[in-house]
């Protein structure tokens, strides 16, 4: 792992060495870990270590012309290379008019998200949790698989108008699907302490789940009362979120939040924010630019408030960036990666005392949109799916596919839970979601399959 | 560029002392990849340049045995003691692994391959000048933008060249330069509460092949800007596809990716004995089903060619040293064999068909479709249509989903055409289809012939965890399906 010194260090030279009128410096370092297991034995386990230096350069002659360049070659010949393909790059192409400038330093609130028993966890003390789950699931005659990820990265940004931003954090990750012959049972956690994954309480949840989906019963699409778990949910607010939250969509028409901001077009329980500071999720206080993140509400009480910006968009549309830029090129423009949705006053236990009769949702799979501009989505439930009657969850169901309008859906929110859950964000764990658990009136399913 | 920095025969000492270092250190096998790869894309969105980059990653990864366990570790830092390191720590992963382990691995038969291969290209995208791309990509943008109703516009260029190096305990030594030239247009209408793109030649951004820069030239990008300007706008106002049981005619890429989905993910070995089930899922295709299950009907021949010329998942040898073969998968419909690996293949008591690639130095290889091809039939596209009493012709793929054993699956495309009477009619949009895998491909009654086929590139295909992304090629023409569910 790239400590900040050495970081400091690679980006003097190549600001020092540069002759672009504008240049920044993103280095991205990471140290991963993953343990996978299969057939309740470890069949995968690997380990990379790798610094990436990014370049992006400003040439003001003539028009604004950008160019980016990446090498994770650290020797001074590599990196002076890669400057030069930069520069070379921005120097063929045609004037971008709407470019102003790359961000200048502002200040940002260091957040602690770095955890170093998660860095120094190693080899055997993954397998050692792997264990317990592959024996438990074998004690009640099924099979286990999944992974055990712990992660450090750092994340440096630097130009040529003074920003020098440097942050370094950790994640873990575990995630297993228990199977029996005709049924399966999922279970996940994600925290920035590897210390936290307790397997054995892993394993009993996904084990359950698995055992309880036995001889599943199959019902026919339609519209049925869910009850969505914090895993569920997550999939949809990351679908929901991803070609609509940000500027560019926002600006060019194609997201549903163009020219709706301050209408409400959703239910008034939905509340979903970003919000990089907060140390419940997977904490990064400033962007890819190094611009600090602001916390910035989407939906508040079900009416569209914002969108995120980058300062490529923010300057398009005169406003400021609130930090949300992914690292240069983006095309796609900036995408919130530290999300959360207001919870409920509910206990888990109290939405399912309150269904007469509906269906037990899990987690989806494989979820796609048939409409963005819509929030149209489609996808498979998948890891325990059951039927729920008079309160209680009753019997295992086969997978259903869902069709569904999301922002229709969270109109009909019956209830949330009061606890959230941490899982991971569209681009995996490199940021995070802080969800509830929901109950939705009247979801539709369009299709059913036969397991 | 590693390779000609230190040269191959400095990389090739490096890749001897890990192998040698991991066979002191107990490995009963190890593998060396050491992978510089370089990519660069040009993106034009509405006139101007919105992305231009030039990235380059160079590393190694070393896989070992180590009492039948596998561990494996990678780094970016290509020196004499990070080799000793990384090969190490390797060695102490396999070690951990067999902590939670219940059967030896066995790779079968050595694999003792030695060779070099080169994409064959008739013009080097790299030597193809940046101004002359993005000259391409700025008039076909401009031919887009010239259509009234259109808002958006997109166009990329991407260029790889991928340079590995392969060793292993066993003697395999291999040199492998790929290179990757890729190119398409987008153009998007925004109407009030609604969007519509049109996307050429494909979507996912572009058509893709391990070809050089012919392929962009032949493409025309510029001469089909307009029309495919002018079909989004017509689509903004198109009305809904009907929905109900119809007969289905597919066009090529759309096709590919039905392909893709329905048979190609189904058919890997490593999804099939559960290697990926927490993850990307199962398959309802067991190894029992061998040369017994009807796959589809009796024109449905599926073959994996990791041969075929421009194919996108075109090889010279796979990253576990198997020499690139075609092999038949689905042959008169039945089912005859899974893309396998040395591992898996061993497990039923056969050979691996070299389908193991990785993506890049820090990832390991898994089992990746090559070209999975529908071998194509002897109909003509407009032979189809006017043999087609009632249907639509769906082109260009929107959307897809499906089921974690690959039986339930829901696709969306960007067009819809009304066929009555063996006659394109009325053009529709926001068409979907649904169906289960094999009763789909039991349906297919007409597939058309080599004169409408080609390999299409899918370089999106996510699995694995950490998550890997391939490069595969589908070879398909248009063809029918009868009685398919359109709509919800």
């Amino acid at each position: 792992m790239m400590d900040k010194d050495m970081g400091r260090g690679i980006c003097e030279k190549i600001l020092s060495a540069s002759k672009a009128d504008q240049t920044e410096i993103l280095i991205y370092s990471n140290d991963a870990k993953l343990t996978r297991f299969a057939d309740s034995e470890i069949h995968q386990n690997v380990a990379e270590s790798e610094s990436e230096v990014r370049i992006r350069v400003v040439l003001e002659a003539q028009g604004k012309r950008i160019g980016v360049a990446s090498t994770n070659q650290l020797d001074e010949r590599s990196l002076k290379e890669t400057l030069e393909r930069a520069i070379e790059l921005a120097r063929f192409q045609p004037e971008n008019p709407e470019f102003v400038s790359l961000p200048g330093p502002l200040p940002f609130k260091a957040v602690g998200s770095h955890v170093e028993r998660t860095a120094r966890f190693g080899a055997e003390e993954r397998a050692a949790v792997v264990s317990i789950v592959c024996r438990k699931a074998l004690e009640s005659k099924l099979i286990a698989s999944g992974a055990f990820l712990t992660a450090e990265r750092g994340i440096l940004v630097a130009n040529s108008l003074g920003t020098f931003a440097h942050h370094r954090g950790t994640c873990a990750e575990f995630s297993t699907v228990v199977m029996g012959d005709d049924s399966s049972g999922y279970a996940g956690y994600l925290s920035l302490d590897a210390g936290e994954i307790d397997g054995e309480k892993l394993a009993l949840e996904a084990i359950q789940k698995a055992l309880a989906s036995r001889n599943p019963l199959s019902v026919e699409p339609g519209k049925y009362t869910v009850f969505l778990e914090e895993y569920a949910v997550n999939e949809l607010l990351n679908y929901l979120a991803y070609p609509s939250f940000g500027a560019q969509s926002f600006l060019d028409g194609s997201g549903f939040m163009a020219g709706k901001l301050d209408q409400r077009i959703t239910g008034e329980k939905i509340s979903i924010w970003d919000d990089g500071n907060d140390p419940s999720g997977i904490a990064l206080p400033f962007d890819f630019e190094g611009v600090p993140k602001e916390k910035v509400f989407f939906l508040d009480e079900g009416t569209a408030k914002g969108v995120a910006y980058d300062s490529f968009t923010a300057n398009k549309a005169g406003k400021k960036s609130t930090g949300q830029a992914l690292p240069a090129p983006n095309p796609d423009g900036p995408t919130p990666i530290n999300l959360f949705m207001r919870p409920g006053k509910s206990s888990k236990e109290e939405l399912l005392e309150g269904i007469d009769k509906g269906l037990w949702i899990t987690r989806f799979h494989y979820v796609n949109h048939i409409s963005a501009k819509e929030s149209i989505l489609t996808g498979m439930t998948r890891d325990g799916t059951f039927l729920i009657e008079g309160g209680k969850v009753t019997r295992p169901i086969k997978n259903l596919r869902f069709t569904e309008n999301i922002l229709e859906a969270f109109k009909r929110v019956e209830g949330i839970s009061r606890k959230t859950k941490l899982e991971p964000g569209f681009f995996g764990i490199l940021g995070g979601n802080r969800v509830p658990a929901m109950v939705i009136r009247d979801f539709s399913f369009s299709g059913k399959t036969e397991f | 560029m590693i390779f000609k920095e230190k040269g191959t025969f400095i990389l090739k000492e490096f890749a001897l002392r890990a192998l040698n270092q991991a066979q002191l250190l107990g490995a009963g096998y190890a593998d060396i990849r050491i992978v510089c790869r370089r990519f660069e894309t040009i993106n034009v969105r509405n006139g101007y340049v919105a992305a231009l980059s030039n990235d380059e990653t160079d590393g190694f990864g070393v896989r070992v045995l180590f009492d039948g366990a596998w561990g494996f570790a990678s780094s970016s830092f290509i020196e004499a003691d990070e080799i000793d390191r990384v090969t190490a720590l390797a060695v102490a992963i396999a070690k951990a692994s067999r902590l939670a382990s219940r059967h030896r691995v066995d790779l079968g038969p050595p694999v003792v391959s030695v060779g070099k291969y080169r994409t064959p290209v008739l013009v080097d995208p790299f030597e193809i000048s940046i101004e002359r791309k993005i000259d391409i990509l700025l008039k076909a943008d401009a031919a887009m933008r010239a259509v009234k109703g259109i808002s958006l516009t997109d166009g990329s260029i991407g260029c790889l060249r991928e340079t590995k190096l392969f060793a292993s305990t066993e003697g395999a030594f291999l040199e492998q330069e790929l290179i990757e030239t890729g190119a398409g247009i987008e153009a998007t209408a925004v109407g009030a509460e609604d969007v519509q793109k049109r996307s050429y030649p494909m979507s996912f951004g572009r058509q893709q092949g391990k070809i050089g820069f012919e392929m962009v030239e032949e493409l025309d990008l510029v001469g089909n800007a307009e029309r495919v300007a002018t079909e989004a706008v017509q689509l903004l106002t198109a009305p809904p596809c009907p929905t109900g049981k119809k007969t289905l005619i597919l066009d090529a890429t759309q096709l590919a990716l039905q392909i893709h989905e329905s048979i190609g993910h189904a058919l890997e070995l490593d999804r099939v004995f559960g290697m990926e089930a927490s993850y990307a899922g199962t398959s309802f295709v067991s190894p029992e089903m061998r040369e017994k299950f009807l796959y589809g009907s009796p024109i449905v021949n599926v073959t994996a060619d990791a041969t075929a010329p421009g194919g996108l998942g075109t090889f010279g040898f796979d990253d576990e040293g198997i020499p690139a073969q075609r092999v038949p998968l689905i042959v008169n419909g039945r089912f005859e064999n899974f893309l396998s690996s040395r591992e898996t293949a061993a497990r039923l008591g056969m050979q691996s068909n070299g389908t193991m690639r990785a993506d890049g130095w820090n990832r390991i290889p898994l089992i990746r479709m090559t070209n999975i091809n529908l071998e194509p039939g002897d109909s003509t596209l407009e032979g189809l249509i006017s043999d087609t009493e009632d249907g639509l012709f769906l082109e260009t793929n929107k959307s897809w989903s499906i089921d974690d054993k690959r039986l339930n699956f829901q696709f969306g495309t960007e067009m819809a055409w009304e066929i009555k009477k063996g006659k394109k009619g009325k053009l529709y949009k926001n068409a979907t289809y649904t169906g289960m895998t094999p009763q789909f491909w039991a349906s297919c009654d007409a597939i058309c012939n080599r004169d409408h086929w080609r390999v299409w590139g899918v370089p999106n295909c996510g699995k694995g965890q950490p998550s890997q992304t391939a490069h595969v090629g589908h070879g398909a023409a248009p063809a029918r399906f009868r009685d398919v569910q359109v709509g919800v």
